[in-house]
């Protein structure tokens, strides 16, 4: 029994996010474990076509291409009936796409339309005997880990970011296309994005980095963020935040690292001056390195660190940074 | 106008998490419940949308008896009334059980706006701003930072990886709130005193129409176990003069743990 996937892709500018081509992957090796399928990729927007190559040469064998202007910008309605209808006409097992922000809100509505429920934000995914998909996701923050499934076809899923690879598969060209008309008019539209604003000055997101340096209360200031801005830039890092100095407003929300803030899980965390609420901790414990910088020994935050210095951060910060932009330029 | 503010009854953030006997759920002995906090974001702009506008706060919930607890903190805040499914399977089903449960609250009410927080702390996922919204017909922003309600219309902001969307769209909509939306209030004395008087309006799911085999976690997906993340490993601590530990601790990041 062929165990076909069907793949919603996301889009910035036109561009195929990274975050697609790691689920596209994905798709190909479930299908392949499975005894093999077909893996389809849906396109919306003006240019959708062009991502046949992107998307062929990292698993996909079709690609459902939208080339509708007014899909352009994400629109919550016409995404998700699209991916319905597109979930109905390829007769697909599976249905995924990345546990973005963009994934998170358009898999469980289009679900919800052909009345199949949802597994979000998947760490680790297969197919079951009975072809349906299982998987394991953090729960309360990453404070444990639930294996969930989903009990009839077609199983709904998005993966979280950063965790599988995106990378070409040898031998691949691109896919094929199949133009599909846009499922709803621009003025059936009841809600949409009508623009995309992005900052001047391109900030790292944190939940995207390979890298993130965090700030907490121990900086005593908003001021003193620059000392973790400085490590930040010569570690090519995001700048995370503890709840604490996000709500005493020192920095904005976005870079809040926690339970109310961003679950990440870069390769290297670095906390400075962040005790370790357990509340953080579920935020970032994930890690894969985790250095902590903190004058009380007893600071929680140094259970889960790989490195710890018990020191004023004021003296060690700057120092740190020159000594890795020495290591960085030799 | 009539605004729904869905709430769910979630264990307090600082919570240490167990997991129970039988392997699958929660162990709950000594965890504190409280309003999930993406929650109290919506409640505070649906009173911010009353006062400015006139109208009702209704509190919508599906859950066990317990959750009442979480709905007089809501009706202690200012919203005039509340209806709870009571089903205990609420607090174990998944989230199309779940969000076909709102929806139906929102239908009977007629809602001209659905607000909620754009997930419930615990389970994570984030799920039933869309699925509500699509079981109602009605469009939906989930995560927005700023709202705009005007005649029949509503602005929104959301944050998104590196980028803001900016959102226009028609009422009646369902908007999941994220924190910067704004700070919710503490609720009064006053407040407390009034919320015993208010009704917590007690529905089935056979009341609304909904078909209780559903309820049975095993119908869309199934939670299976759970387990806690293995414990980190001791990590290694470095102290004494700053310049020394920097130095140290840059190579310990290049050679050893291979980041740098």
């Amino acid at each position: 029994m062929a165990f076909d996937v069907l793949v919603l892709a996301e889009r910035r500018n036109g561009e195929i996010k990274k975050a697609t081509l790691e689920v596209v992957g994905t798709a190909r090796r479930l299908a392949d474990s499975a005894g093999g399928g077909r893996v389809d990729a849906l396109v919306l927007g003006t240019g959708a076509a062009s991502a046949a190559d992107v998307l062929g040469r990292h698993g996909a064998d079709r690609i459902l291409a939208c080339e509708a202007a007014h899909l352009d910008l994400y629109a919550p309605e016409a995404y998700a009936i699209s991916l319905a209808d597109a979930t109905r006409n390829s007769g697909a097992a599976a249905v995924l796409a990345a546990g973005t922000v963009f994934g998170r809100d358009a898999v469980p509505r289009a679900a919800a339309r052909v009345d199949a429920g949802c597994l979000s934000d998947l760490v680790e995914i297969s197919v079951t005997p009975s072809g349906t998909l299982r998987g394991r996701r953090p729960v309360y923050s990453g404070k444990a880990f639930a294996w969930v499934s989903s009990t009839s076809p077609p199983s709904f899923a998005t993966i979280r970011p950063n965790l599988f690879p995106a990378t070409p598969i040898a031998g691949r060209g691109s896919a094929t296309v199949e133009t599909v008309e846009p499922a709803v008019d621009a003025g059936a539209l009841g809600a949409r994005v009508v623009r995309l604003e992005t900052p001047a000055q391109q900030e790292l997101d944190v939940a995207e980095a390979a890298s993130v340096v965090s700030g907490g209360r121990g900086l005593r200031g908003p001021e003193n963020f620059a000392l973790v801005r400085d490590l930040a830039a010569v570690l090519g890092a995001a700048v995370g935040a503890s709840r604490a100095v996000v709500d005493a407003g020192w920095i904005p929300h976005a870079h809040q690292v926690g339970q109310t803030g961003k679950v990440v899980s870069p390769g290297l965390y670095v906390a400075c001056g962040i005790s370790g609420a357990i509340q953080h901790l579920a935020g970032m414990s994930s890690s894969k390195v985790i250095v902590a910088i903190n004058k009380d020994p007893e600071a929680p935050i140094f259970k889960v660190a790989s490195y710890g210095v018990v020191g004023d951060l004021f003296e060690v910060l700057p120092r740190l940074t020159e000594e890795i932009r020495k290591l960085k330029e030799a | 106008m009539k605004i729904v503010v869905c709430v769910k009854h979630v264990p307090d953030t600082e919570s240490r998490i167990r997991v129970g006997s039988d392997g699958r759920s929660l162990e709950e002995s000594g965890l504190k419940w409280v309003v999930s906090p993406f929650d109290e974001f919506a409640l505070e702009e649906a009173l911010r949308i009353r006062e400015a506008r006139g109208g009702e706060v209704v509190l919508a919930s599906a859950g066990r008896e317990a959750a009442k607890e979480t709905l007089r903190q809501g009706l202690a805040m200012g919203a005039d009334r509340a209806v709870l499914v009571l089903d205990s399977r609420y607090d174990r089903c998944d989230g199309l059980a779940r969000a076909k449960a709102l929806a139906a609250v929102c239908r009977t009410e007629s809602a001209d706006l659905v607000l909620m927080g754009k997930l419930g702390v615990g389970t994570d996922d984030g799920q039933t701003v869309p699925m509500v919204a699509e079981r109602l017909g009605l469009p939906h922003v989930n995560g927005a930072t700023a709202l705009e309600i005007g005649e029949g219309t509503f602005t929104a902001r959301r944050e998104i990886e590196g980028a803001i969307e900016v959102y226009e769209g028609r009422l009646p909509a369902v908007v999941g709130c994220d924190k910067g939306l704004n700070e919710p209030r503490y609720a009064s004395l006053k407040g407390i005193m009034a919320a015993k008087k208010k009704t917590i309006d007690v529905r089935s799911p056979q009341d609304l129409g909904l078909d209780p085999s559903e309820l049975d976690s095993q119908s869309k997906t199934r939670w299976e176990s759970m387990e806690l993340p293995p414990a980190r490993p001791a990590g290694r601590i470095l102290e004494g003069d700053p310049a020394d530990t920097a130095k140290e601790l840059a190579r310990l990041l290049r050679e050893e743990a291979k980041v740098l």
